[in-house]
């Protein structure tokens, strides 16, 4: 018995590893091949180790890969993607802050019925805004801008971060607001000093989530911008499908972890809010 | 409030303490609604409004510029009868169905795999996680780089004395659809894998240890006690995956770009494709209102479900 059950123990830990193989091959895949030379990548295949690692695909990604007609490499998008991505999640989780606040702890009539409503927004696909968008955005002169693609991304992401913090509130003992009503504190002071200081991991969570979100979108930001403005996702797909010359795919995994850095870094340090924030999201989303 | 006040100052200040009272119970009775408001009008204009507007241009004739005189249901007539718009069809079909299967299955025997007191339970749920963190874009650049038929795993099988091995899939205009579902499949997996896990860590330990008295061997356990009670946790995965799959479009984007040809397009792809590089805008608005449908018509039943199970249960 105790004989059977080791083997069986050894066939789940067999599966786990080979699973566990195929997650991580085109991780390893990516990074050997972007430190190979083009030789390099001809002569041996895809899992085979660089003869020697070689940073200059790193180097031209970074600072002279083509994508398109332009040829910066990837650095003005990542910065782009930075400009895009900061102001955007800071923005949209203070929305879902004080959002989340009302509708769990100041609920008034109707109060249900509109956070419904609001939800609806994190179901639709968004294609079915994408031409108005686009109108509203050239009439408004920031077409093709930064400034364009972080108003889009705070509409649309402020349903999912009212969602995070609605959830995360509700689970706040009433008696906490109750108390601070009846000492005479109003409606900012309640949430300042009583419900801010316990938000800490909700707010990890959600900026979390925004983060990964709105730095790997890729719909709108090739819809509503173009060219310079354009965020990193957007100039990866370019750089890989562009057909002229030879195609350097050290560059292009190079330019393909620059562009999963941030997100991956941000998975390694806080994982744990990361997983808390997918499961969150889920469990009504 | 300080000993030495005048009789004055004590009256006056008990005449403002319920006009401050007052003034605040105003203040809560309003402040909530105000500071909602803002979010509210975003959602009127820019996700309703938006909708109503794309259903507009989707009954008018629009084609690089948007007009709006009533055009029928001419836009939505062309789309049946656009072949590559079936293509798409067909291809969400295939690629839905067999995405969500695959990520299902895979995401549950993984959670019950590493729910058997596995040692580097962290490290390896760590493992199948990471490509959550990855961009679609991300995603498509490896897999595309990997199934390449020169160069990628072919070439490896090759060296490695399967001489005759192929697998031609991404430039195959039969299966490149296939290679969607792979890639997603690896990206998407380790998500359902958490739910299921978190799900499987709620169900009661003292039922399982009961049965286990009783005699029953432990993937009977699994498939007659466990499993069941993961309902609730069955419903968001399907939701949550059957969303990914009507919205997916950066994966196909990377990975096939539609092709070759058109062999590959899927409904989000086909409205990019029409509504912002072919200038056929009502034929895009026409799309995406046949996607909005989609996911009404998919969601809405299994959100039914839902509340209906977790009412009974």
């Amino acid at each position: 018995m105790a004989n059977k059950l080791s083997i069986g123990r050894l066939l789940v830990y067999a599966a786990l590893a080979l699973v566990a193989v195929y997650y991580l091959l085109p991780l390893y895949v990516m990074l050997t091949t972007s430190f190979k030379t083009l030789d390099d990548i001809r002569q041996g295949n895809l899992l085979s180790l660089p003869q020697a690692w070689n940073g200059g695909a790193w180097a031209k990604a970074w600072a002279s890969a083509c994508t398109g007609i332009e040829c910066g490499g990837m650095k003005g998008f990542f910065w782009n993607s930075v400009k895009m991505t900061v102001p955007a999640v800071l923005i949209s989780t203070m929305f879902g802050a004080v959002n989340g606040y009302v509708v769990s702890m100041w609920r008034f009539r109707g109060s249900d019925v509109l956070f419904t409503m609001l939800l609806v927004g994190c179901f639709i696909p968004f294609q079915v805004v994408l031409l108005p968008m686009a109108q509203l955005l050239g009439y408004l002169g920031i077409a093709n801008t930064t400034t364009g693609l972080v108003l889009v991304h705070v509409i649309y992401g402020t349903a999912f971060t009212t969602l995070f913090f609605r959830n995360f509130y509700v689970t706040v003992p009433d008696e906490l607001v109750k108390a601070g009503r009846i000492d005479g504190a109003g409606f900012w002071t309640i949430f300042f000093r009583i419900l801010l200081p316990v938000s800490g991991p909700i707010f990890v969570v959600c900026i979390i989530w925004q983060f990964t979100q709105i730095w790997n979108d890729f719909l709108f930001g090739v819809v509503f911008a173009a060219g310079e403005s354009q965020p990193i996702t957007v100039a990866l797909n370019n750089l890989v499908n562009t057909s002229t010359g030879v195609k350097e795919y050290n560059v292009d995994m190079a330019s393909a972890i620059i562009a999963a850095l941030p997100t991956l870094f941000v998975y390694m340090v806080a994982g744990r809010y990361f997983v808390r924030g997918l499961t969150a999201g889920a469990v009504k989303g | 409030m300080s000993h030495s006040s005048s009789p004055a100052e004590v009256r006056a200040l008990a005449d403002a303490a319920p006009a401050a009272a007052s003034r605040q119970r105003l203040a809560d009775r309003w402040l909530p609604r105000l500071v909602l408001s803002p979010t509210i009008v975003m959602s009127l204009v820019f996700v309703y409004g938006f909708i109503a507007w794309t259903a507009w241009l989707s009954f008018t004739e629009s084609r690089l510029m948007p007009r709006y005189d009533w055009a029928g249901l001419t836009q939505y007539l062309a789309l049946f009868d656009n072949e590559r718009w079936w293509t798409a069809v067909a291809n969400l079909g295939l690629f839905g169905g067999l995405f969500i299967l695959c990520t299902l299955v895979v995401g549950l025997l993984l959670a019950v795999l590493l729910d058997q007191k596995i040692r580097a339970e962290g490290a390896l749920r760590a493992v199948y996680l990471y490509p959550m963190a990855l961009s679609f874009i991300v995603t498509g650049t490896a897999w595309k780089w990997m199934l390449n038929p020169d160069m990628g795993l072919q070439k490896v099988l090759n060296d490695w004395g399967f001489a005759n091995f192929t697998f031609d899939w991404l430039v195959d205009p039969d299966r490149a659809i296939y290679t969607v579902v792979i890639a997603g499949v690896w990206q998407s997996s380790g998500f359902v894998m958490a739910l299921f896990l978190a799900g499987l860590r709620g169900v009661d330990d003292s039922i399982i240890k009961a049965a286990q008295v009783d005699g029953a061997s432990l993937p009977t356990i699994y498939r007659r006690i466990v499993i069941p009670s993961l309902r609730p946790v069955f419903f968001s995965v399907l939701l949550i995956l059957s969303h990914i799959a009507i919205k997916s479009f950066d994966l196909v984007m990377a990975l096939t770009g539609g092709g070759p040809g058109t062999s590959s397009d899927v409904p989000a792809v086909f409205m990019y494709q029409f509504a912002f590089t072919r200038g056929q805008l009502g034929l895009g608005a026409a799309s995406a209102m046949m996607m909005l449908m989609t996911i009404v018509a998919v969601l809405v039943p299994l959100m039914y479900l839902e509340t209906r199970s977790a009412k009974r249960g």
